[in-house]
Formats: C-alpha cells, structure tokens, sequence
C-alpha cells in the first residue's frame, strides 16, 4: 500500500520522477487547494456511485436498496487522521461528504452485512454479525517488488524503462482471469505513483470466499525465496502448467527479449548479467559463459547476441538439468510480482480510482489493458495541469460536465464505455434472472400448497 | 432424517461400508457410547495426523489408515460398525467445528481417512460412491475431453503424474477445489476445474455444512474432547517476566526463540512476529499486564512510550480479547505458522520452512544441536517435514523422546517444562 501522506512532504517536488516535463504555469506540487478544486468539479461521483451501486440504485424489484450503504470507504484528511467505516446512502451524500472532508486518500473496503457506520450497535446485540459479505477481487502490483531486477529506478519511481513490467503483469494476469477464472468485468487503474491496482467485478468474484481468493492469489505465484537478493522463479515439472506456458510464449519471453533486455542492459554490465548466470544450476556452464564474456569483450557484442549464445548452450542438451534454466530466467526477471496480501481477504481496503496520489499530484486514472504498453505514467493528467486546463477554459464552453474540458475526459469516457456499461448490463441481466428465479420458485409453491 | 446408505440396504452386497457422511443419523445413542465411539475415532485421526506429520509415504500411510481403522472402530455387533462410524464422526464433528484451526485439523484428517478408505474399496463400489456423491462435478463427455485433451496432459506432465488415457476427468467450478488451483494441479478454463478422478478430494462435501445451526449445541457440550487450544495458559500459570529470557532460552521452539531474540535486539517486530510472538506468550502464562510491560519495554526503546501506548498497546490487549470484537484469540499452531508466508523485514513463520539453510543450521546449532543430530533435522527440512524437524530439535535437546510429535508452539513449551521441571515445582 502506499505510504501516508505527509505534510512536510508536500512541498516536494519529486525530483527522481524521470517525467518532470511539465514546467507550466500551475505550480508543480500537491496542495489541498488544488484538491479542494478537484473535488468540488472534477471527481466523478455518479460514475463511482453506479459502479459500487451494482445495479442495486434502479427500479427493479429484485434490487437491494441497502447496498450501496453496506459499503465502506475509508478517508485519509490532511492532518493524517484515517477515518473508517464511512458509509453513505446516496450518490450525493457521498459527494457531500468527500467535498467537505477533502480526503487526500479514499480508500474502498467490502460491503458489510449491515452498515458500516453503525457496526458498534450491531457488536452490542452479542452475535457476530458484522462481516463483509462481498468484496471486488483486488491486486495491488507495486513496481518497488521489482527492485532486484530493474536498474533505470528504484523504490517508488518508475520510468518507461521499467513500465514495461507493469505492463507485463497487466496482460498475463487479465488474460488468466478472463480465460482461465471466466471473469469480465475487468478495472485496471494506476495506482498514482509506483504501480497499478486491478478490480475483477463479476459477482462471482465478488462472492468469493478468502479461501478461494488465496487460491487465485497463490495460482498466480511462483517465486521461492530469495536467494542473492534475487527473487527466483522455481519451475519444476516436465512441463509448465498451461496458465505458465501460455504466459511465457504469448508475453514473457517477448518482452524479455524485445525489450527488457536493452532497457535494463541486461547483458551488458557484468553484475547484471552474472546475477542472472546465478540463476544456472551447473556451476561450470555459468562460468564458463561468464569467462566468455569477460575475457572476450569484442566478439559476441551485442546484448541479444549474448543471450542466444546463452540460450543455445542451456538448451543443447549437453548438461543434463539445465534446459528449465532459459524459462526461469525469463520468468524471474518478467513474472508478475502482485502483493499478495492484499488479494487475499475480503476485508482489505484500496485506493478508489480517480483519486489523486499526494506525492505526485497523478490521478489514479484507469488503464486500458489493451494498450497497455502505450500508458505513460509519467504523462497522466496531474492536479496542476487539470486545474491549468479549467482555467484555461475560463470561458464557458457548451459542455455538460467541467472534466468533458479537460484531459480527464478520455479517462471517464474510457471507464464509462470499457468498465461501467458492460458492467451495468450484466448486473441488470443478473438481477433480471435471480428474480424471475425466486417468482417461478415461489409460483411453483404456490401451487403445491 | 436418514442415513444415506440405508437407501439402498438391499444392496448390501455390493455396496461398502464407507458412508459419505451427508446427514446426521437420526439414532438413539447410550451416552457412554456417544463418548466412547468419538474417543475411539479420535485415536484414529490423531494416529493420521501424527502419520503425516512423520513423513510416511503413501503406502506406509495406507497401511497405517487401515489399521487404525481395523482396531479402533470394530464393534462386537457387525450390524453396529456403520453406526459407530457414524456417530463418531458426527459427534466429533461437532467438537471440531467451533473454531476455524479445529475445523480444518478436522477436516485435513478426515479427507485423508475417507481418501485412503475409498482407496480400499473395490472399483465397482468406487464408482457407486460417486455416483451417491451428487456432486456439482460433471463428468467430461467425448467432445469436451477431446478439446482439452492436451492441456490436461500437459497439466498432468506438469505435476509429474502420467496421464492416463482412462482417467475420468469432471469439471468443477473453481471454488470447489482451492487447494488444486493454488498449486496449479488442474487445468482452469472459462471458470472451471478440470479434476481427474484421483484428484477428487471430497472436501467440499462436508465444508462448514453445519456450522451455524450446530454451534449453540456444541457450546454446551464442553470442551472434554477438545483437542487442545492452548489459549489458556494450562499447567504454568502467570509467569513473570524476569523469568522470560530464561525460558525462552530453554524451553521456546525455534520460531519464537527466533521472534523473541529479534525483539530484544531491534526492539521491534512486524504485525505477523507481534501476532505470533504475542499469542504464544499468552498461552505460556503472560497476563495481560506483563505482556504490555514487556512489549512497551522492548518498543518504546525504538518507538519511545508515547507511541507504544498510542498505536502498539492496542493489539497487545486485542490479542486478549479486550478490544474490538473481544475475541480472545487462541495461539497459533504449527500448521498455521508453516502456512503463512512471510516477506521482507518479516521475522515470523516456521524457521524450518523459512529460513534459509545456513540460517537454519547456524540457529539450530546455537541451540546445541550438532553432529548427526543437526543431518538429521536437515534432511527432515529437505523432505518438507519441518514439524519432524522441529521434533527432532526438541528430542536433542532435552534428550528425551517425544512421542506424540510436536503440532504446537505452546505443546513443545509444556513437554518441556514438564522435562525440565520436577513435579510440583514452579519457576517462582
């Protein structure tokens, strides 16, 4: 999770941010001013609300009115004092609430059997019967769990030479969990600073149990220990389960070689590359590469020649044990590594898209799993350059809502037309037949009696 | 109700005696059978579970279930025999299901004893089992195998089983069967599971089932058949704290040697060492108002008392049940403590799983544990057998057998003081 806010570091610019090109008008930091702003035009409230309303806000018969109000949300103030257990009854008593408070950091829990805010009553009548009933599947991916295998950053920045690993995660975990877990209502969201939060939202993943949450959490693992600081993939078997290989041709292997390679410079600084001989069984084969390479600084050049030449001797077939040794190369320095924790129980609270992180004034905008190698975090719309563009609109242009004027359009049009109409659809549909269900079960009573 | 195998009496021939435990039977039972029965059944399971805990393969294992099934269970009545396994497993899963560690001690034993009974059926009856299972698994047909005949082969390669041609496969939905997807042993499509038939592990069928309607009745039968949950302190009670570092030097498993001694030189701990740490000294003796004197004394070295006091005191007393729900929490048990995994900064967890080799060898050596003693418990952590590990640690060190295997932070503690200490003389 990310780090509280701070106060004294809001005066600071983030200096290592490699996408510092933005030195306009509107200054640069954070401030709750700015944030005061945001709120007050930009958020989209109705867009969060119908999306935790699940269909559960409309007309029909079968909707459960007492949904969205089970819901907490959690507020980090400017003074660090964490509030939680908020809950609200409607769209805009949420709006309310977040205008007045002006939360630096929203944070969204389960939906609980009875309403948050009113817990202690229902803790005073003896049975246990506060507990979260639902929760959206969650993963948190942080980039700083990468540390030993990316060299452009470290700790909480990230650069376009090591989002590709974020990317990287995005598709080989959205493609499992639409293939092989039969889930489709996907949210990626960047989580504002060093990494990105997925929300899978079907209602059979939001009915998950902790045990089966901890199943996907560990189907999507496969580092052991961390040996030389290194965190390796253990691989065993005579063949990789299919969710693996499929991984590792479709995605891994290919940015490996396309692009880690040269981003990171993998081959060519010798630390790096004996860290990855490391990672080779047969002590003599490892060195006898990396005696190649040393002594021999000419020929065999280039970074991609030395990994065929590498790959070539592991997969020869001459030294018996090694031909798994080219896959968990790939996989240690390619595999998603999600925080597993957070994915695992229901009652785990996480950062609400559309927030804005207050170290870096990014807001926490939705990703497009798709194109997801074309996403900048260091271009994404900031504070600054959001209240830059309202003001810039100063004159009044035919619009229905201030964000349509500023570069969060793309953003809320992407979420309303890639997340929150299919959703809705399918909740409708869901409703649709669980009631149409319960009146035939009931008729059917009805007429044994 | 009735019990499930009545139906098809007339059948008696073919069908086995394995009952698939779906209701509860509507007998009358002579209270002493009621208790005698569970105990007899206890012995079984626990027989199992020290088994397991041994490392024996799975034919020694099959061995072991049978015949601790053959003389345990007998009765002098034939007709009686289907009875008492199904009273005894009935009432013990009364007794099993009030919290969450004894349910699944309950049911890791009983999967196995069922696993290992349906194992010696004949094939016919296997297949009648099934059959009465009416499980939500759909057996594959033609078409369906044929689509996804090479990703269950490769499945099957994978985890090192050969695939078998005339393997039943049914698909499941993937909540039925966590365990099989967390280790990636089936096949995932669309949602669901791909379960060959060996793989069927009969966990779903008796889940939690009766949970909340029986709890009110377990409340009152009381706690004689309880397996122990160490969350009271039981022979020693309320130690006092300039006892602490001597006991921890004598008579602390490793893992919470290992927390204590990381507490006392960085004067701090993680959540899951609090946790851990924490719930084990509760059930060694630590009242509340030592435990916060001896956590305050170690943080506010590194936090200051102010802070202790404001962020950390809190779940020492939650950890009593003098907080939030007020649950008073029970201690870990070395299956929960070997199931967690711990992260960077992390000091928790089972050294015998988590430490690295070298750790391993230079904390167990620190322990006084050498020579062949030290290969042994190496090689029991190579096998996986890290509670055996544990055993062995405890049996060099206080050159003493300990029969019964070490399943608990708080048994290794209480076997040895009772090694240590002559009868009837306490610390203080």
């Amino acid at each position: 999770m990310e780090g509280n806010f701070n106060e004294k570091d809001d005066m600071k610019i983030d200096v290592h941010s490699p996408g510092n090109q933005q030195p306009k008008k509107v200054s640069h930091e954070f401030s709750f001013d700015y944030l005061k702003v945001y709120y007050g035009k930009l958020f989209p409230y109705s867009d969060i609300f119908r999306w935790m309303s699940y269909g559960n806000d409309g007309k029909h018969p079968a909707c459960d009115e007492s949904y969205f109000s089970r819901r907490e949300f959690s507020f980090t103030l400017e003074n660090d004092v964490y509030l939680r257990f908020q809950s609200f009854k409607s769209a805009t008593d949420l709006e309310n609430s977040i205008k007045e408070k002006c939360p630096s950091k929203i944070d969204i829990g389960p939906v609980y059997s009875v309403d948050p805010s009113k817990r202690h009553a229902y803790v005073q009548a003896g049975n246990n019967v506060f507990t979260p009933v639902e929760r959206e599947l969650v993963f948190d991916i942080d980039i700083t769990e990468y540390d030993d295998i990316r060299y452009c950053c470290s700790g909480s920045d990230i650069c376009l030479n090591c989002w590709p690993l974020m990317a990287i995660a995005i598709k080989v975990i959205d493609t499992a969990l639409r293939d092989d877990f039969g889930f489709n209502h996907i949210l990626w969201v960047y989580s504002g600073r060093r990494g990105v939060h997925c929300w899978v939202c079907d209602g059979r993943a939001r009915r998950l149990s902790n045990e089966a949450r901890s199943s996907i959490t560990d189907y999507f693992h496969v580092y052991k220990g961390s040996e030389n600081g290194l965190k390796k993939a253990s691989l065993t078997g005579l063949a990789l389960h299919p969710f693996l290989a499929r991984a590792y041709t479709d995605v891994l292997l290919d940015y490996f070689e396309r692009t880690l390679i040269h981003n990171q410079k993998l081959f060519s600084v010798e630390d790096r590359y004996e860290k990855i001989l490391d990672i080779i069984p047969d002590k003599s084969v490892a060195s006898e590469i990396h005696e190649k390479w040393q002594g021999n600084k000419r020929s065999s050049t280039s970074e991609e020649g030395r990994w065929d030449q590498l790959k070539s001797m592991l997969q020869s077939g001459k030294h018996k044990g090694l031909r798994r040794s080219v896959e968990e190369i790939v996989f240690s320095y390619t595999f998603p590594r999600i925080d597993m924790e957070v994915s695992k129980h229901m009652n785990h609270l996480l950062k609400a898209p559309f927030c804005v992180h207050p170290k870096t004034g990014r807001v926490c905008v939705p990703i497009d799993p798709k194109h997801c190698d074309d996403f900048d975090p260091t271009s994404i719309p900031t504070l600054s350059l959001l209240l830059e563009e309202l003001n810039a609109g100063g004159v009044q242009m035919d619009v229905e809502n201030d964000w349509e004027r500023t570069s969060l359009d793309q953003s809320i049009r992407f979420f309303r037309s890639s997340f929150l109409q299919p959703l809705m659809k399918s909740c409708k549909e869901e409703m649709e037949s669980s009631y149409s269900a319960r009146v035939q079960q009931s008729n059917k009573t009805s007429l044994g009696w | 109700m009735e019990i499930l195998r009545s139906k098809k009496k007339p059948t008696a021939e073919a069908a086995s005696n394995l009952s698939l435990y779906r209701c509860a039977p509507s007998l009358e039972v002579r209270l002493d059978d009621f208790e005698l029965y569970a105990i007899d059944r206890l012995r079984v399971l626990k027989g199992i579970s020290n088994g397991l805990s041994r490392g024996k393969t799975p034919d020694e294992m099959k061995t072991l279930v049978n015949e601790l099934w053959r003389t345990n269970m007998r009765h002098p009545d034939v007709t009686q025999i289907i009875n008492k396994d199904l009273i005894s497993h009935f009432v013990l899963r009364l007794v099993y299901c009030r919290t969450d560690e004894l349910r699944k001690w309950f049911l890791s034993m009983e999967t196995t004893l069922f696993r290992y009974r349906f194992r010696l059926e004949s094939l016919e009856s296997q297949r009648m089992l099934m059959a009465e299972f009416q499980l939500p698994y759909k057996a594959l047909n033609y078409v369906e195998y044929e689509r996804v005949k090479d990703k269950l082969t490769q499945v099957s390669r994978s985890i090192g089983q050969s695939s078998n041609v005339d393997t039943i496969f049914f698909k499941v939905p993937f909540e039925e069967v966590p365990e099989l997807v967390a280790n990636r042993r089936v096949f995932l499509l669309k949602g669901n599971a791909y379960v060959a038939m060996n793989q069927v592990k009969w966990t779903s069928t008796i889940r939690e089932q009766e949970k909340d309607r029986l709890t009110p009745i377990v409340e009152a039968l009381g706690s004689s058949y309880l397996g122990p949950d160490y969350s009271q302190p039981m022979e020693f009670t309320d130690i006092s704290l300039k006892d602490i570092d001597q006991l921890a030097n004598t008579s602390f498993p490793l893992c919470m040697r290992h927390l204590f001694n990381r507490l006392r030189e960085d004067h701090h701990l993680k959540h899951g060492g609090r946790m851990q740490l924490g719930l084990f000294l509760k059930g060694v003796g630590l009242n509340l108002e030592n435990a916060l004197a001896f956590w305050r004394a170690e943080f506010s070295q590194k936090v200051g008392s102010e802070r202790f006091d404001k962020e950390y005191a809190y779940t020492v007393r939650h950890n009593y049940g003098k907080e939030g729900k007020r649950t008073d929490y029970t201690p870990y048990s070395c299956q929960k403590i070997i199931s967690v995994t711990p992260s960077v900064g992390d000091h928790h967890g089972c050294p015998y799983r988590h430490f690295s080799e070298e750790n391993l060898r230079a904390a167990l050596s620190k322990m006084g544990v050498g020579g062949r003693a030290m290969d042994d418990v190496m090689d029991k952590v190579r096998n996986r057998h890290y509670q055996l590990a544990c055993t062995m640690t405890f049996e060099t060190i206080h050159a003493a057998s300990c029969d019964s295997g070490i399943n608990h932070p708080n048994q290794y503690f209480i076997q040895s003081r009772k090694l240590l200490e002559p009868k009837g003389q306490s610390l203080s």
